[in-house]
Formats: C-alpha cells, sequence, structure tokens
C-alpha cells in the first residue's frame, strides 16, 4: 500500500507541525469546520425535507434548491479549507481509522450525488418527479451526508 | 452550587455516562447532528429577514414551515446538552467557556423572545417584503452573531486551558467561580 508514506509526508507537513505545535490551531479551526457543518446541514436538510413533503410546500422545490446552492457551495468549500488543516495534523491516525475512510468514501459519493442526481430531481419542476423519486432521492442524500457527520465526529474518538 | 455539581458529579449516573465507552460519544454527537438541523434552519430563518435567501416566501411561512423543525432541533440539542452537563457537571460548571455559552444562550432566547413578541406581531404590514424591516434584520444579525458564538464557546468547553487549578489571571479564575480548595496555591 503506497499509501502510508504519503500520509506519513503529509502529517510532516508545514501546515500539520503548525497545528500540532499550536495550543489553539485545531479547536479554533474545528469551530470554523463546526460552523460550516451548521450552513451545510441547513441547506442540504431544507431542500431534502420539501423533497420529503415535510415543509415549505407550497413553494417549488427547484427555487428553494436554487437559493441553497451558493450556501452548499460556500460552506463545503469553508469545510474542505478547515478540514484540509485538521487532517493535516493527525494524517496518520486518519490512516489507521475506520471512521476516516468510511467519511472520506461518503464525502466523495455525497458531493457526486448532490452536484448529478439530486441537482437534477430537486431543480425540476414540481411534479415532474413523481414524489417516490423525490422522497428516494431525500432519503439517499440525508443518509449520505449523515455518514459523512458520524464518520467525521468517529474519527475524534479514534486513536 | 459548586457543591451540588460536586454532589452531581458523584452520582451513579453521572460516573456512568462519564465513564462509559460510547454513551458520551453518542450524547455528544447527536448534539453536533442536532445542532446541523437546528442551528442550520435558524440560520435560514435569519437569512430571511435578511432578504438573502427564499425572497418569494413570506416571512410568515417561514415561521410556520420552518420554525417547527428548529423547535425540534432545539429540544434534541437541550436534551443532550443537559446530559453532556450531566455527565461531568462539577468541570464543565466550573468552565468559562460554558459560562460564556450559558450567557450567551440566554441573549439568544431574549433575542428571540423580543423579535417574536415586538417585531413580528407587525409581520402583516411587512411579510413579503425584501428584506424585513430594520427591527427584523438586527434580530437576523444578532441571531447570527449569537449563535455563532455559541457554537464556538460550546466546542471549547471540551479545552482545559482556564481550568480552575492552572496557573492563570485571578480575574480568569474569578469568572470560573474557583473556590479557594480548588486553586493550587503552589502553582500560583
Amino acid at each position: 500500500m503506497m499509501l502510508l508514506p504519503l500520509f506519513e509526508r503529509l502529517e510532516a507537513s508545514a501546515i500539520g507541525e503548525a497545528v500540532r505545535g499550536s495550543l489553539w490551531l485545531f479547536p479554533v479551526v474545528e469551530a470554523f469546520h463546526l460552523m460550516g457543518l451548521a450552513v451545510i446541514g441547513g441547506a442540504i436538510l431544507v431542500v431534502d425535507f420539501r423533497l420529503l413533503g415535510l415543509t415549505l410546500r407550497a413553494h417549488p422545490v427547484a427555487r428553494l434548491a436554487r437559493d441553497m446552492q451558493p450556501w452548499v457551495v460556500g460552506s463545503l468549500v469553508l469545510m474542505v479549507l478547515s478540514g484540509i488543516p485538521l487532517f493535516l495534523s493527525e494524517a496518520i491516525k486518519c490512516y489507521y481509522s475506520f471512521a476516516f475512510w468510511t467519511k472520506m468514501t461518503a464525502l466523495i459519493g455525497a458531493v457526486i450525488f448532490t452536484f448529478t442526481l439530486r441537482r437534477v430531481v430537486a431543480g425540476a419542476p414540481d411534479g415532474r418527479f413523481a414524489p417516490a423519486w423525490n422522497r428516494a432521492v431525500a432519503v439517499t442524500s440525508i443518509g449520505l451526508w449523515a455518514t459523512v457527520g458520524w464518520g467525521g465526529r468517529w474519527i475524534g474518538f479514534s486513536g | 452550587m459548586s457543591s451540588v455539581m460536586q454532589w452531581l458529579s458523584e452520582t451513579e449516573w453521572s460516573i456512568a455516562l462519564h465513564e462509559s465507552q460510547y454513551a458520551y460519544a453518542i450524547l455528544e454527537s447527536v448534539h453536533v447532528w442536532a445542532l446541523c438541523l437546528f442551528v442550520g434552519f435558524a440560520v435560514l430563518l435569519d437569512l430571511r429577514l435578511l432578504g438573502i435567501v427564499f425572497r418569494d416566501v413570506p416571512v410568515t411561512h417561514m415561521i410556520r414551515r420552518v420554525l417547527p423543525w428548529t423547535k425540534i432541533g432545539f429540544a434534541v440539542m437541550v436534551l443532550s446538552g443537559i446530559l453532556l452537563f450531566y455527565a461531568i457537571p462539577f468541570r464543565t460548571y466550573h468552565n468559562v467557556f460554558f459560562r460564556a455559552k450559558a450567557i450567551l444562550l440566554v441573549l439568544a432566547g431574549l433575542n428571540a423572545f423580543v423579535f417574536h413578541n415586538r417585531t413580528f406581531r407587525t409581520v402583516d404590514a411587512w411579510d413579503a417584503v425584501v428584506p424585513s424591516p430594520r427591527s427584523a434584520r438586527m434580530a437576523g444579525i444578532a441571531s447570527l452573531v449569537l449563535w455563532t458564538l455559541i457554537v464556538f464557546s460550546g466546542r471549547m468547553i471540551a479545552y482545559n486551558w482556564f481550568d480552575c487549578g492552572k496557573r492563570q489571571p485571578a480575574l480568569i479564575s474569578a469568572i470560573a467561580g474557583c473556590t479557594p480548595e480548588m486553586i493550587d496555591p503552589y502553582s500560583q
């Protein structure tokens, strides 16, 4: 497996060293990661809830989804930018963490799903897709993002 | 109050929660996930008041359709939060970040109360107006700032930088409510 040497090099990076060597950098960066989480949580969930018919039913889902798009993208960028220093500070621990690999796999899946299939379904005029499809997309979205969130939290508990 | 916290920390369930391999981790995870629902939707409400998102949606619709979910999220956060506190009552009670968070929570509650009982009463006049009137916008901004600070301070509770007994300015020990027995005289 060629990944371990790579992870060792990443952990030894300047950013990794800086975060590890500082008393407050990790928590502060993580706090930004957490705030990004709250925003993406709201932006994703409101559209998924709408697809499930749980909220704002009088308003076209496409309109809601379009409004949320920049917030999903922006908070995702924030989370990636804050996540990288966190990762670099403990790359080896992540390498050996089942939660980390679960999270990354789910993250890739969630991002692809959100910007392809979900985008089509959530962006369609109301009634274009049967309610069952809307619900399936919403449940899949919630499931994928929840797995990302679960994995992210449990990295902290492993190692 | 400090001795009450000490007593709480010695109760059977507090110890069980504290020492359990999974219970505390699950509680904390639930607290963070509910944060996505609660803070996430609250942010959307605030952004609507500021006229940044969902401009076609009347404010009353947001309140009627989105607020109930924030209440559910808030209930889960309060319940998980109480249990998290109960798992480590003494240390948390004397934690400066927890105290800051508690004060901020009260302020956030006040902000919501003032908005709902005063500003919102006139909503029929500005329901579809974007952005909402100044007092509503102020409530939205205050809410965004307060909840950001609350999330921030909540995350910091886990860190022991300002725990009683550490060598630190007397002011910080005072804010933390450290009792004389807790302050190690040999470390000052």
